[in-house]
Formats: C-alpha cells, sequence, structure tokens
C-alpha cells in the first residue's frame, strides 16, 4: 500500500503535522487486552450498581422501571437497523425511513398533534427545543414556566435560554399540588413566546390543561406540555386542548433505564409549525416507478442545508431509541395502552391510600394523580430511605434537593411491574423504617 | 422480497389482534372516572396496531432488508467515521448492571457507572490532551452548543461581551447552526489554495468582538492544517476561545492533540471515532474536553472523587453553565466506547489512526489513474488525513454525470456511497472516509467501481443518470414530499 501511495512510511503520512504539536509519545493510557479481559472489567465494574432487578424499586422522576419485551431487543439489534447511518441515500434506508414514518404517525396519534418528527435526545432537550421554536415563531423572549415541571427540564432550558438571551420565569404551584393556573396567568404577557407545563406534572398531578392553555393563546403566546406517552391512553391528549407543541421523554416507551441514556424524546406540532420543527422527518412520496416510499423531508430547516438560519443544530438524534418506542406501541396495541394506563391508574390510587395509612406519612397534596404520587414524612427522608434500601426496597426519589420547601418529600413511582404485593411491603417497610429513624433521631436528642 | 410493495404496520393491524399480555389488576377496581376529572380523560381511542407478535417480528425484518447497513457493507460516508462496530459492546451495554440501573439511584448505589464515567472521562481527556471532561451532550452539535454556553460563560465572567464567532467555509453546517442557538453571529473564513485556514483573512475578522474560532482539523477536506499554531496564537491574542470540532478526531489520536494545538473545547463524537453504532441516525454521544480556563463553567453534575476513591455526582459548581439534558447522559454509550478504549489501548487507538490516513491515502492514490483520476480529480491534491474531496465537476462537464448519479450507482455496484455536495466549497463534491477496519480488496473494489461507472458514463450516459435500478425503490420524488408533506399515516382512511 505504501507504494502505491509513494511513501516510505505511514510516518511520512503524518509529515504535514508540525512538530510543536505532535505528542510524540504513547498515550498515557493501559495497553490493549482480549475482549474477554474487557467484557470481565465491565461486567465487576456492573456488579457494583444496585439496579432495578436488584431491588423492588419505586424510583421514577422522569425514568421508569416497564418491562421491555423481548422482541424489542431482538429487533433492534439487528444490523440492518443498529449500523447504518442516517438515512440519507433513500433508495436504499428505506427500512429506517419507513420505521419513522410509522413513529411519527403513532405519536401524532397518541399526543392528539397534527405531526411529529423522527426523535430528539431526550425529554429535558426536547422541552428546550421547543422553546426555541416559540422564539423564532412568536418573536418574543420570555419563558413562562410552571414550577410543577421536572427540575431537571426547567434546569435545561434555563440552560439554553441563557445563550439567546431569553429570561425564563418560574411560577408557583398551588397547595394541591397543581400549577397555579392563577399564578401563570397573570405572568402572561406581549413578551411572552411560551407558557410550559406538564401532565401529569411532576409529581403525578393531573393539570387542567384547558385552563392552562386559554390565558397563552389570548396573549399570543404557545403552549408547550410535556407529557408522558405510556399515559395517553386513559389521559386526553394534549392536542386535544390546543396545546401548540407536545414534548416529552420516551424511555418508558421500550427504552432501557441505562443510567439516564441513551433514549429518546418526541416532539409533536400543530402543521402550522411543520415548517419550524426540529430533526429529521420522514415523509411519504413515490418513486420514478411510481412505487411508494420515503424520504427525510423538509430539509430545508435543517443545518446541513440552511447553516446559521437553521430551525435547529440537531443532526444525530435518536433513531434507534425511537425504533424501540415503535415496537413498544406495536406490542401493547391499541388496547394495551389503555390497559397499562389504567393499571397504573388504580395501583397508584391503592398505593397512595395504603402509604396515607401508615404512621408518619401523609399525602403531600390531594390533586387526582397518575402513575406517580407524593408523600411526606414525618422523619428525615434519606434515613429512612437508607434504612429501606437494607430491606431491597428502593423507596423513590427525594425531593428536598429541588424543592426544600418539601424536606422530607418522596415521590413514588407506579409501574405495571410494581404489584400490590410489593406495594404492601413498601407500606410496611415505611412503617418499620420511619419508626427506626424517629427512634434514632429521639435518642440523640 | 426487496422490491415489495411497502405496507405500514397500521395497514396491518386488524380488529382485536395483540401481543401484549399486561399483570392481572391486583388492587380495587375503580372507575378511571371516579379517579381522574371527566375533561382529563381520553374520549376517542389512540388507534395503535392491532397485531400479534409473529407479525411485528416479521415486519420489522422485513423492512430491516431495505436497509445498506455497515454489518454488509463498505460505507466510506465521509465525515461519519463509519468504522466497524465491535460486538463486544452491546454484549457489555446489556449487562443489567449498566442497563438496567436507573439514573436517580443514589451515588453510593451506583459506584460501578460513576467508576465507568470517571475512568471514560480520563482516557478521553488524554486523547484530546485537556484536563477536564463533560460526558452530558447527547451527540456533536449538542457539544457544539456545550461549548459555545462555555465561552459566553467565560468572556461574560471577564466582564466582555463578544458577538461573534469564526468558522472556516468548509465547515461542518452544525457549526453555524450552533453559533445561532447560542446567540452569536457567525463570520465565515475564507479557505487558501493549499486547503487550510486563509491566515490573511483570519487576521483580518480577528478581533476584539469575536468570542471563538470553530475549527475541525484535519478539516472537511481531509487536510491537515499546517499552520494550526499560527491560527491558535492569533485568536489568543485576540482573547478568543478556540474550538475544535472532533467529528475528523480519527485521523490523530494518539499522533496530534487538540489540547497541544492550542483549543480550549474539544467535542467527541463517540458515534464516529469511538463505534458506537449509529443506529440509523442516533443515539450518539458528544462529551466536551476543555482546558483549565474553561472548566469553572462546564455542564452539571459532574463526577467527583473524594479521598476514599468513592464517586459523588455534584452540583455545586457556582459558574456552571447549568444542565445541557436529562440526568448524565447516554451512559449505554459510554459504556461501548470505554469498551473500545479499554480494547485498543494507547497503541491500538494510535494505530487505527495511522491505518485510517494509510487506507484513504492508498484510495486516493489508486484513484489518481484511470477514469477516476481524469473525471473525479482531488481537489488539494497533497497527502490526506482520514478522508478526501474528490470533484465531479469534469464528470458533469464532459460526461453530463453529476456527483449524485455517480453515488446513485454505486448502490448497484452495493456500496454506500461517499458524503455528496459537502463540502460546499468544492464543485460537486464526493468526499470519501474508508475508516481504518476495511480490507485493501475492499478499497481496491470501490475504486474499480468508480471507474466502471465512469465507462458506462462514456458509453451512455443516460445509463448511470437514471440509477440505481436494483435498490428497493429507485429515485424518489423528493420535491413533491416537500411540496405536500405527508408525514403521518391517514389513520381515518384504515378505519
Amino acid at each position: 500500500m505504501l507504494d502505491a501511495i509513494g511513501v516510505a512510511s505511514v510516518d511520512e503520512l503524518f509529515s504535514d503535522v508540525p512538530d510543536g504539536v505532535r505528542l510524540n509519545r504513547s498515550l498515557d493510557l493501559p495497553a490493549g487486552r482480549t475482549e474477554d479481559e474487557v467484557y470481565t472489567h465491565l461486567a465487576a465494574l456492573a456488579a457494583k450498581n444496585v439496579h432495578a432487578d436488584a431491588e423492588v424499586s419505586f424510583l421514577g422522576a422522569g425514568m421508569y422501571d416497564h418491562y421491555v419485551p423481548a422482541i424489542v431487543d431482538s429487533i433492534i439489534s439487528r444490523s440492518e437497523f443498529i449500523t447504518p447511518y442516517t438515512p440519507y441515500q433513500p433508495e436504499v434506508s428505506q427500512g429506517g425511513l419507513q420505521v419513522m414514518f410509522e413513529y411519527q404517525t403513532a405519536i401524532a396519534e397518541l399526543t392528539g398533534m397534527d405531526v411529529s418528527n423522527a426523535s430528539v435526545y431526550e425529554g429535558p432537550s426536547a422541552m428546550a427545543a421547543a422553546a426555541y421554536l416559540a422564539k423564532i415563531e412568536t418573536g418574543r423572549d420570555h419563558f413562562i414556566v410552571s414550577s410543577a415541571v421536572h427540575p431537571q427540564y426547567r434546569q435545561t432550558l434555563a440552560t439554553n435560554a441563557h445563550g439567546y438571551g431569553a429570561e425564563v420565569i418560574e411560577t408557583s404551584i398551588g397547595a394541591d399540588g397543581l400549577t397555579d393556573a392563577a399564578a401563570l396567568a397573570s405572568a402572561i404577557d406581549q413578551r411572552t413566546a411560551a407558557v410550559f407545563v406538564q401532565n401529569p406534572n411532576f409529581f403525578g398531578g393531573v393539570e387542567d390543561l384547558g385552563a392552562l392553555t386559554e390565558a397563552a393563546h389570548e396573549a399570543g403566546a404557545l403552549v408547550v406540555c410535556v407529557a408522558d406517552p405510556l399515559t395517553l391512553g386513559v389521559l386526553a391528549p394534549p392536542g386535544d386542548f390546543g396545546v401548540d407543541i407536545c414534548v416529552g421523554e420516551g424511555q418508558s416507551l421500550g427504552n432501557r433505564l441505562d443510567y439516564g441514556g441513551p433514549s429518546f424524546g418526541f416532539f409533536a406540532v400543530g402543521k402550522k409549525l411543520i415548517r419550524r420543527m426540529p430533526g429529521r422527518i420522514a415523509g411519504e412520496t413515490t418513486d420514478v416507478d411510481g412505487r411508494r416510499g420515503w424520504v427525510l423531508t423538509l430539509q430545508t430547516r435543517e443545518q446541513h442545508i440552511r447553516r446559521e438560519k437553521a430551525t435547529s443544530n440537531i443532526c444525530t438524534s435518536q433513531a434507534l431509541n425511537a425504533l424501540a418506542g415503535m415496537i413498544y406501541l406495536s406490542w401493547l396495541g391499541r388496547r394495551g395502552i389503555v390497559e397499562i394506563g389504567e393499571l397504573m391508574l388504580k395501583r397508584t390510587a391503592y398505593a397512595r391510600e395504603k402509604l396515607a395509612a401508615v404512621e408518619g406519612v401523609e399525602p403531600l397534596f390531594d390533586a387526582p394523580v397518575f402513575r406517580e404520587f407524593a408523600v411526606r414524612l414525618d422523619a428525615p427522608v434519606k434515613t429512612v430511605l437508607a434504612e429501606l434500601a437494607v430491606h431491597g426496597v428502593n423507596g423513590g426519589h427525594p425531593l428536598g434537593d429541588d424543592y426544600p420547601e418539601h424536606e422530607n418529600g418522596l415521590l413514588i413511582a407506579i409501574t405495571e411491574r410494581r404489584s400490590r404485593k410489593q406495594i404492601d411491603r413498601l407500606a410496611e417497610g415505611l412503617a418499620a423504617a420511619i419508626a427506626t429513624a424517629k427512634q434514632t433521631v429521639g435518642a440523640e436528642a | 422480497m426487496q422490491a415489495e410493495r411497502a405496507v405500514t404496520i397500521f395497514e396491518k393491524s386488524h380488529p382485536g389482534r395483540r401481543a401484549a399480555m399486561l399483570p392481572p389488576l391486583d388492587v380495587p377496581d375503580r372507575d378511571p372516572a371516579d379517579l381522574l376529572p371527566a375533561a382529563a380523560l381520553r374520549k376517542r381511542a389512540a388507534r395503535l396496531p392491532e397485531i400479534a407478535e409473529p407479525e411485528i417480528v416479521r415486519h420489522y425484518n422485513r423492512i430491516s432488508r431495505r436497509n445498506f447497513d455497515l454489518d454488509s457493507g463498505f460505507y466510506p460516508l465521509g465525515s461519519c467515521t463509519m468504522k466497524h462496530n465491535p460486538k463486544l459492546h452491546e454484549r457489555a451495554a446489556a449487562l443489567p448492571g449498566f442497563s438496567r440501573l436507573h439514573p436517580l439511584q443514589p451515588a453510593e448505589r451506583a459506584q460501578g457507572a460513576l467508576e465507568l464515567m470517571w475512568n471514560f472521562e480520563h482516557a478521553l481527556a488524554e486523547i484530546c490532551g485537556l484536563p477536564h471532561v463533560c460526558l452530558q451532550p447527547s451527540a456533536g452539535s449538542h457539544g457544539e452548543l456545550a461549548g459555545l454556553l462555555l465561552t459566553r460563560a467565560y468572556h461574560e465572567d471577564r466582564g466582555e461581551h463578544r458577538t461573534k464567532v469564526l468558522a472556516p467555509d468548509t465547515s461542518h453546517g452544525t457549526n453555524p447552526a450552533s453559533v445561532t442557538m447560542a446567540g452569536f453571529e457567525t463570520v465565515k473564513v475564507a479557505t487558501n489554495e493549499r486547503g487550510g485556514v486563509d491566515l490573511d483573512d483570519l487576521r483580518a475578522k480577528a478581533g476584539e468582538d469575536v468570542a471563538c474560532l470553530m475549527l475541525t482539523n484535519p478539516n472537511t477536506l481531509g487536510l491537515f492544517d499546517e499552520n494550526i499554531e499560527e491560527i491558535a496564537s492569533i485568536m489568543h491574542d485576540v482573547g478568543a476561545t478556540l474550538y475544535y470540532d472532533g467529528a475528523n478526531l480519527n485521523a490523530v489520536m494518539g499522533i496530534s492533540r487538540p489540547g497541544d494545538m492550542g483549543f480550549d473545547i474539544v467535542h467527541v463524537n463517540l458515534h464516529k471515532s469511538f463505534t458506537q453504532p449509529h443506529g440509523g441516525g442516533g443515539p450518539g454521544s458528544g462529551p466536551i474536553a476543555v482546558s483549565d480556563r474553561i472548566a469553572p463553567y462546564l455542564p452539571v453534575p459532574r463526577i467527583v472523587r473524594d479521598d476514599d476513591g468513592r464517586f459523588e455526582l455534584s452540583t455545586n459548581e457556582p459558574k456552571s453553565i447549568g444542565r445541557m439534558r436529562g440526568f448524565q447522559g447516554n451512559f449505554g454509550v459510554f459504556v461501548r466506547s470505554y469498551a473500545y478504549i479499554c480494547s485498543l489501548g494507547a497503541e491500538g487507538l494510535k494505530a487505527a489512526s495511522e491505518t485510517a490516513v494509510l487506507n484513504a491515502n492508498y484510495m486516493l492514490a489508486r484513484g489518481r489513474e484511470g477514469r477516476v483520476g481524469k473525471y473525479l480529480p482531488v481537489q488539494f491534491d497533497r497527502t490526506c488525513k482520514h478522508e478526501y474531496v474528490l470533484s465531479a465537476a469534469p464528470a458533469k462537464r464532459e460526461l453530463s454525470v453529476k456527483a449524485l448519479d455517480i453515488a446513485k450507482r454505486l448502490l448497484d455496484y452495493g456500496y454506500h456511497p461517499p458524503t455528496i455536495y459537502f463540502p460546499l466549497l468544492v464543485d460537486e463534491a464526493m468526499m470519501i472516509e474508508p475508516t481504518e477496519t476495511e480490507t485493501p480488496e475492499t478499497l481496491d473494489g470501490f475504486v474499480e467501481a468508480l471507474e466502471k461507472i465512469l465507462a458506462e458514463a462514456e458509453r451512455d450516459p443516460e445509463f448511470v443518470q437514471n440509477a440505481p435500478y436494483t435498490t428497493p425503490v429507485r429515485r424518489m420524488d423528493e420535491a413533491a414530499a416537500a411540496r405536500n408533506p405527508v408525514v403521518t399515516q391517514d389513520l381515518d382512511a384504515l378505519s
């Protein structure tokens, strides 16, 4: 090969790299290892983690322990799906493009929106992307966000908004645990580009979306709703309330927990916003022989065509994770999406009542909840959680770091994998752990 | 089977069929209407497919065969580094200790994940020659946005208001798009006759209002900019930061490091140089490595290690730009890329880059002869790095066959085409990146295919203009798709 090139050594191919910027030593990294050695090393690291099969976990707050059917793993591990690049050559990418089209159809149907893109990174950055769309659509630069929206979504929005000089205004939560509609409405004015709510909200509360959208639309602002797709077999879709942009986290649809990623974000809008939507979109068309097929369409929105005038910088997103989501939705099907929603709804109601009866536990709020709910403990929450963990139960996510006013608040997530027996075990465990914690505190005092 | 008419899974739906069996109700039955307000309840069913498991499996397996994929064929897509995706990585990422780990699991019960991330951060820091790494960004363009927000925070902290970001006219489209999203204005820098940054133009544009220069080195022409030290000094003299678009890092691992070139911020595309499978458009991951002066502003959470060797996630970073996304980033991608670094080690990574450059130069040399040399000359005739850019302008002029036509005909020969019409600087550009995981026979085969296609074009240009012929579909009417977007299935028409 060197002869064909006309050089004497591989080093000669790097003669244009100036001496001053050459490393001229080995990288300070361990030597290469065999496949077996690397696997053993990684397996040892994995064994240091307590994963969701090693305890009964009520952790949620954005990602949930749902069962992922084996067909998801089987299909997404096919070389034909996992190893192609983005489908720039439609003639040899019909599989991936058709998946995008099916996925877009499913997301639009679930959310009640007109159109969906083919995925964005994950939930929080999806909301930030919605804000950017609202900014370029309205030409305004104020974002009004309910404090009942997931803290990480709000933080991600704030990071992004600072870049282009937009202001983020957070509004209060009512005593019932829902967005304070009056406070939200009074924060809206002619500078408001968009209003952001989540349903169910961070505390599992089911919001009155109709009331929340009205004031925003009167002021010419867009409404962005963060939704949990797995509740939408039971909950009215955001599109029914005139929401302009519906986004959210797709992990609950057939994706792994993966310590937080990769999953996917979904992004759906009303028709009038389609030409400002970020990300890939597959569109149906025909080939020269009249055969049905799909292409990446409306690419004049995108960075590789429009550069600094693009509506977003997104390029690689989460195609394989969206495929997992589509397989999962096909598996669940028209009836399954309702059944899983109702099961979660009924178990959430059961769990909230069961826990409310435990000495030292009371519901934090009284609004209707779905799949998640918050309680207040009459003991230091982290001490109680540590005690529960000893008994193989992960009691949920403590609220104090994000909501200092709820220092001993605890967010508990329910999925179809959390049985009545396990909920009862949580109730018993909490009773014992709270009693122990109070004794300890008493003894220390 | 490939040429059969496409049918969607919604069209295969049949009332009453299903796949999922859910757990039975084990708590008191309640009417949803008693638990939720009436207005909150869905009134019209979500029309998801009704289909049994065997049919779901067949559906997706059949349509998968209408994809070209890296495991089946050569994929010399310039700037995308389509190297082999080792299968060990999928097995490792699927370990329940990783794949079933909840992101909010308290740090004391996620020590293995944090240790992996810590080790991985340090490996990337060494490869980039910059001491601090944040793994959070989700892809290259997300890393760019993070880097520009860091640049903004750095200047703001010094009380400076800078509005412009310089980027060469050869840069990736994500660069200027990210600049706009970070609230800056892009100023293009010209390319010189050697394919590098035009230093006079750079000097003229480098002023106190410039926040940053974004550069890829080797650049998108596959050329190493020999003036990199001078470029860095021009930018540092005006107080700007230097951003390295790591899309082309595969050319220089273990040979030359962005930090040593003078860059402050680098993003690394784990789905390029570090073997994360591209998944048909993601997931990827775009960690950033930064210099000391940028470190205080890095996104949170940060991984910290205490004196006892215990890892924690810290959000207590007062100057941080904040959070770029949910949780800790695309951890599953970190597992794969970390496994890759462990497998190759220091020498292996260097050998990978050397072989990538050897392969590209070999293909370039093979293509200097014959019809390829005549109709598809290389634009800047130098030693290239991991990729090179041909111009099909002579083919267009003399044979009436464009870069697009040649790309489409390559599909009939069983190859994925190169990146075409990028960089914009080169007329009828064809950007070829073979990667290190291809054999000389494969590289020869590709050059021979180009030669044959050009011979076909000499005989019958129309034949090439109408390619492809053997693919699941032929050329698509993209204009019609954009004019009248059909982006969801009309479910009303099915019911």
